[in-house]
């Protein structure tokens, strides 16, 4: 029977200054390196298939795969072009926490991954695109680069194997559409980070037309307990279809936010026990299953098992398995309002439902919120979320209707009280953390 | 222009030799344009037209098209940016959890709009610039409210500690981030984000009490992934030393008491739910 918290990613968190190389290696790092060394590289996208991995930066395809797909045959488009691994470390997506932890605690933990990926697909050379506002993760790889380097685990004749390798780590300059993997391509070469047509894809015309496989920090991280345990093992944790560990985030009006590394498959109502549940004297009402572009829930999806299958199920999408808890103090209508903006904001531009749509969700949205408006403004609301959903040109556009349709769902009823009211009836100091400080102490342990 | 010799470093042969370094990393030039704009900021405090010019002149491309790139980022500058850069996320998660509230404080109190900078000191320089800005989701939720400083964690602000900490920034005081090292300037933040990297990657923690709870749950009730039980090394010392404020100077705050409580009493909350916990009941939660 697996244990409810399975801490791989995260298990060397709490030791003394884990960024350091000879903390790494002190326990067993680089040593899955050597192992891979000695391996086909088609033997490691094998092993990767096997273990079932699915990418951990929201969409969930399955990694080993994503790899076959780029060409070796030296004959077929693309296979005689050098190929890349682009890491995708710009995690922007609302409520998303994960990746950042674990860079600024166990950053080689990703560059072993870089190296034994990178070996896999056969690149020399692979980048990790950081997002540029989390300054002291950026300095831990910078740092754990060159430590690699120096150590002969990066450069030329990786470990005496003829196997050469360079990482650069790329920081990236303020976009959240960046972490849309075509998006962050164009970013990588220099220009406005917009999304890309597809096809061709990555895997066949990627980075500088080559081909390219970009993969979330989590999903790369996770390769190397794979290397190092089997690929039984991995999918020996999890659910049938959704294998292995993963870190989940707990945030908002939870006594306990923070990370929680389980198999995949817990629930909601499992986590928060952990947590210590919703905070005192106060109940679950809505909350994200994976950030903001996933559709919310309620506490009626308490016991959805957090897997990519259960929670699809459910109406929403498993994501980053960023849990943002909300209680009965917050306004949903001015929480979709806030992410509406962030949309808007965020839009890149080059398509007009995105650009267009998103602009106009938040007037009327932003009417809605101030008790203007009339009923049909909701009708309006939901058709213009559905022109534009599946006609954006990227994700992205998607996303931003998420929160708007779920919200009408589950929550119709607030909308109008907003109009009956003449404006929000919440009081938004009762949902801050500063409310729940002026809680007697004894209420809060 | 008071003192133009430190406002107006400029782009000199110097700087014209790194953005090259900058290019030589990677496998074509025009990849190098991000980190190019982030040096262009470490010297000139803002995208500059000749920052701008300079790096169009080394990719071969027209200024216009480098200035449609710097636009397009919300952390190129083309006003002047103060000596600190402070973030406040507002995103829907902070700003519930009372990130609005410090936002708007903070404007009251700098007396500054959205991305504004305040005032030199007229009267003997010695006090510092702040460019205040609402931020998006900077991916530490679960330390909401978040600020930043020159992109540095400032983790479970509260509007009291928020003014503390602006307070002290103008002073010039070391300000120590909560998961990172004492803040440096916002010029040589960006310097690092351009890729050179300074000497605080050793500074601060590697963790803070949020990201470690689950791991500390793990260990107190023996939870481990399968035939991992043994694979690593007890360590001695856990990183529960977050070094805010280095240790002992006056931004200690509201938030640092917070922060410390969460750490000192996480382990016996974990006690008091241990009789529920999803395993004795459930029996392995969700997995197979």
């Amino acid at each position: 029977m697996t244990d409810v918290l399975t801490p791989v990613l995260s298990d060397s968190w709490d030791a003394d200054r884990p960024w350091r190389l000879e903390t790494y290696e002190s326990s067993g790092g680089y040593d899955a390196l050597d192992k891979v060394l000695g391996m086909a590289p088609a033997a490691v996208v094998d092993l990767v298939k096997d273990s079932g991995l699915r990418g951990r930066g929201g969409a969930g395809f399955p990694t080993g795969m994503k790899w076959g797909f780029i060409p070796q045959d030296p004959d077929k488009a693309g296979g005689e072009k050098p190929k890349y691994l682009v890491v995708n470390a710009d995690e922007s997506e609302p409520g998303t926490c994960k990746d950042i932890p674990l860079m600024m605690a166990d950053p080689h933990l990703l560059v072993e991954g870089v190296i034994i990926s990178s070996y896999a697909i056969r690149a020399n050379h692979a980048f990790i695109y950081v997002r540029g506002e989390v300054l002291h993760v950026v300095r831990r790889l910078q740092h754990a680069v060159r430590e690699a380097h120096r150590a002969g685990h990066l450069g030329l004749d990786i470990h005496g194997s003829g196997y050469d390798l360079e990482i650069t780590v790329h920081a990236g300059a303020g976009a959240y559409i960046c972490g849309e993997e075509t998006a962050l391509l164009d970013s990588l070469e220099g220009r406005r980070g917009q999304p890309r047509l597809r096809p061709p894809f990555p895997a066949v015309a990627g980075l500088y037309a080559a081909p390219t496989v970009i993969n979330n920090v989590e999903t790369i991280a996770s390769v190397v307990p794979i290397v190092r345990h089997g690929a039984e093992w991995f999918a020996g944790m999890g659910t049938e279809k959704s294998k292995g560990m993963t870190l989940y985030s707990l945030s908002g009006h939870v006594q306990r936010p923070g990370q929680f590394e389980a198999p995949l498959g817990i629930t909601l109502r499992e986590l928060l026990e952990l947590a210590g549940g919703v905070r005192g004297g106060h109940h679950l009402k809505f909350w994200t299953p994976g950030g903001s572009s996933t559709p919310i829930l309620t506490a009626e999806h308490l016991d959805v098992p957090l897997d990519y299958e259960g929670v699809g199920a459910a109406g929403s999408m498993l994501g980053t398995k960023a849990l943002q808890i909300f209680d009965e103090t917050t306004c949903v209508v001015r929480a979709v309002l806030r992410w509406t903006e962030f949309y808007k904001h965020e839009s890149c531009g080059k398509c007009t439902p995105c650009r267009e749509g998103t602009w106009w969700l938040v007037q009327t949205l932003a009417r809605l919120e101030q008790g203007q408006g009339s009923e049909e403004d909701l009708e309006t609301l939901l058709d213009q979320c559905d022109n534009i959903l599946g006609r954006a040109f990227c994700a992205l556009g998607d996303g931003a209707t998420a929160p708007i349709t779920s919200s009408i769902q589950y929550f119709r009823d607030e909308y109008l009280d907003h109009l009956a009211h003449g404006g929000c009836p919440f009081d938004p100091a009762a949902s801050t953390v500063f409310a729940a400080e002026s809680v007697p102490a004894g209420a809060s342990a | 222009m008071t003192e133009p010799t430190a406002q107006d470093s400029g782009i000199g042969g110097q700087t014209m030799r790194e953005l090259r370094e900058i290019v030589a990393r990677y496998p074509q030039p025009r990849s190098a344009l991000l980190p190019m704009l982030h040096l262009v900021q470490s010297v000139e405090g803002r995208v500059t037209s000749r920052g701008i010019e300079a790096c169009a002149q080394i990719l071969g491309l027209s200024a216009a098209e480098v200035s449609g790139v710097a636009t397009f980022y919300t952390m190129y500058k083309r006003r002047p940016v103060g000596d600190y850069h402070v973030g406040v996320c507002t995103n829907t998660l902070c700003a519930v959890m009372g990130g609005d509230e410090i936002f708007e404080l903070l404007k009251e109190h700098l007396d500054v709009g959205n991305d504004e900078t305040t005032p030199a000191d007229p009267d003997d320089g010695a006090g510092k610039t702040i460019t205040l800005e609402h931020v998006e989701c900077n991916a530490a939720c679960d330390y909401a409210p978040v600020m930043t400083v020159n992109w540095e964690f400032m983790d479970n602000m509260t509007p009291s500690s928020a003014v503390v900490l602006v307070d002290e920034l103008r002073a010039g005081s070391p300000v120590q981030s909560t998961r990172g090292p004492r803040v440096c300037s916002w010029r040589e933040a960006e310097r690092v984000l351009a890729g050179f990297p300074d000497d605080r990657a050793d500074e601060g923690p590697a963790a803070g009490p949020a990201t470690l709870l689950g791991l500390q749950i793990a260990r107190e009730r023996g939870w481990a992934a399968p035939g991992r039980e043994r694979s690593r090394q007890p360590y001695d010392r856990r990183s529960t030393d977050r070094r805010r404020s280095g240790g002992d100077d006056s931004s200690s705050s509201s938030s640092k008491e917070q922060a410390t409580s969460a750490a000192g009493t996480s382990g016996a909350e974990a006690d008091v739910v241990v009789d529920e916990s999803p395993a004795e009941r459930k029996g392995g939660g969700g997995s197979t």
